[in-house]
């Protein structure tokens, strides 16, 4: 019977194509929409998240913003290295200061840091070396500098190079960042200043306090946990040493944890799914209204179709389960095609925005064929009841 | 095999009651061939339609095979129209999109008939009709005479109790009229009951036995040449 009623469904909606065509184009938008709107937020929170990642992975940022007058010392953040949850520290304090070689000048952005801050940020050294241990305890005037500063101030390694007038030697070039590349193109999208030079220098920790003013007080340092896993257990450690020495006053400081920053931005882009995907739905629910509407003039426009179906046999359900059939399936095909086109939009959307992947997602794909499904049955199913319901002798005299 | 004791159907028009049948006793045997005649108007498509149970009587006892259907529900009084019944209809009521043989078929699908069995017994009745050479026609494609035979292979092909056939020559030209009646005494004669009915006199003839129906009554008082005169 329910073979018999799809056979039924299928001839009605082939011998109108026009109309069920332009009944299935309010799902097919709906449809292509919700695939479509979704699928470039899934390809934006992938760039997103590459960028965030590309900062360095599961680490915690301490920042210290009310020292007690008992400001954090560079020993003591070496020294939480020695607990067993955390695995390296590095402070950093950061300032702007002008980069001169020769006749050639910029601004550039000055890290002070140590050490470990090479490991805890992935960076790579293409030649030379990072900073040591030895080079921050003899406020040693050393740098490492990016490629930019290499490129923009025609210098090589061992040269000495101008920090605000103090001379620094450079002792080790970080690779080009390939992460960095790609991102600073996603955001070149936004921004049209991506043709400035972007010059980084790591100066010893100590040596940074003659630039910026003689305070070798740690307001900022990172910490990575001894397992990748145990972030957690690493920042609540963290959050018990930086609670005894700041008088366990929780305002003094904040800790943020770089894997809860990707988990906020996670969700912000969820959320931003959901919103879209329910702006889609809406067109979604008017495809709906548009497939009802069709279905109640074809009831009334086969009452008399329906009165000789019912005189020989048919009864309320027979009735009923060819229209509701026949309104789910229009919705279905109006979703499977839609599923189609949003896949060939995306297609050629890759093509012209490089910077960024648009797969199909098949959870949503599925999701949008079976809310299409739904949406069959919810505005279906008062016209079929409506054609169930019909008296036969008043559906027979219709003409 | 129809009974029918008492039978009345009142209907509301507003404020006023409009008595379509009015105590109506019938009774019709197993293989008999009869007609109902009388003037429009006079209740007979009403009756036509508690006997083919598309609608019930408001009084009265109603038993069609020794079952009492007065007191059947919608989903019931479809299964017996499925079962039970034959139509035929004056303006023959094929569905136009299908082809002949769908329509046939039909009334089997909804008795859940599978589909090898199926192709035989519509073969069968159309064969019956001598319309197996119009098989996969659209009805619009089709003569009146050829439509009205259509319509009486899916009236038969069910193997229902009665054949009920309502105004069945009306849209035709009298030579398939009689070719139409032909079919019918035809069937008759191989055991099917058959109920016509009509306000033609000459087709009221045909048939072996005849009701008349005048102002919701049955009248049994007007001899069989004198029928013409009321109608």
């Amino acid at each position: 019977m329910i073979y018999q009623s799809i056979k039924m469904a299928w001839k009605s909606i082939i011998s109108n194509k026009m109309r069920s065509f332009l009944t299935m184009l309010g799902i097919i938008i709906g449809v292509v929409s919700l695939v479509v709107l979704v699928s470039i937020v899934n390809g934006a929170t992938g760039s997103i998240t590459d960028t965030i990642s590309s900062l360095g992975k599961d680490m915690l940022t301490v920042t210290i913003s009310d020292d007690k007058n008992n400001p954090l010392k560079l020993s003591e953040v070496a020294d939480y290295m020695d607990n067993e949850d955390i695995s390296l520290t590095a402070p950093l304090s950061q300032t702007s200061s002008t980069a001169k070689k020769d006749y050639t000048s910029d601004s550039a952005t000055i890290y002070g840091t140590t050490n470990p801050y090479m490991s805890i940020m992935d960076l790579e050294i293409e030649s030379g070396r990072f900073l040591l241990n030895a080079d921050v305890q003899n406020y040693s005037y050393v740098c490492v500098v990016n490629q930019d500063t290499i490129e923009y101030l025609n210098t090589s390694l061992g040269d000495t190079i101008k920090l605000d007038g103090l001379p620094f030697t450079i002792i080790g070039i970080l690779a080009e960042d390939d992460e960095d590349e790609s991102s600073s193109s996603m955001f070149s999208m936004f921004s049209s200043d991506s043709d400035d030079v972007d010059m980084q220098i790591y100066i010893p920790y100590t040596t940074m306090t003659k630039l910026n003013g003689n305070s070798r007080d740690v307001t900022t340092f990172y910490a990575t946990a001894s397992d990748e896993s145990s972030l957690d257990s690493a920042e609540l450690t963290l959050t018990n040493l930086m609670m005894s020495r700041f008088n366990q006053d929780d305002d003094a400081f904040t800790i943020n944890n770089q894997s809860e920053i990707g988990d906020t931005m996670s969700s912000v882009t969820d959320t931003l799914s959901l919103m879209l995907g329910a702006i889609a739905g809406i067109s979604l629910v008017v495809g709906g209204i548009g497939i009802m509407n069709i279905m109640t003039v074809s009831v009334t426009e086969r009452t008399k179709e329906i009165g000789i179906r019912k005189a020989i046999g048919a009864n309320f359900w027979s009735i009923m389960s060819q229209f509701l059939i026949e309104a789910m399936m229009i919705s279905l095909i109006g979703g499977l095609l839609g599923v189609f086109l949003s896949w060939a939009i995306l297609k050629v959307a890759s093509i012209f925005v490089t910077s960024m992947t648009f797969t199909l997602s098949a959870n949503v794909s599925i999701l949008a064929v079976g809310f299409c499904v739904l949406i069959g049955i919810i505005f279906g199913i008062y016209p079929a009841q409506k054609a169930g319901r019909k008296p036969p002798i008043e559906a027979l005299r219709f003409s | 095999m129809i009974i029918f004791k008492n039978i009345s159907k009142v209907y509301q028009m507003g404020d006023q009651e409009v008595h379509a049948l009015d105590n109506i006793n019938i009774h019709i045997k197993k293989g008999e061939f009869v007609s109902i005649i009388g003037p429009s108007g006079s209740g007979k498509s009403t009756l036509m339609n508690i006997i083919g149970c598309l609608d019930t009587a408001s009084d009265g006892q109603y038993l069609l095979d020794n079952l009492s259907i007065d007191s059947y529900k919608e989903k019931d009084l479809a299964k017996i129209r499925n079962r039970k019944i034959g139509f035929i209809f004056q303006n023959f009521n094929l569905i136009q999109k299908m082809s002949v043989y769908e329509n046939v078929e039909l009334p089997l699908i909804y008795q859940g008939v599978k589909s090898s069995e199926r192709k035989k017994r519509v073969e069968q009745a159309i064969e019956r009709v001598n319309l197996s050479y119009r098989m996969n026609h659209k009805p619009v494609e089709l003569s009146g005479g050829q439509q009205q035979r259509v319509s009486i292979a899916r009236a038969i092909v069910t193997n229902p109790s009665i054949l009920l056939a309502d105004e069945p020559t009306g849209a035709l030209d009298s030579k398939t009229s009689s070719e139409i009646i032909d079919i019918f005494k035809e069937l008759n004669s191989q055991g099917n009951t058959v109920v016509l009915i009509t306000h033609d006199n000459k087709v009221a003839l045909q048939a072996k036995r005849r009701i008349c129906i005048l102002d919701g009554k049955v009248d049994d008082t007007i001899a069989d040449d004198k029928v013409g005169d009321v109608v």
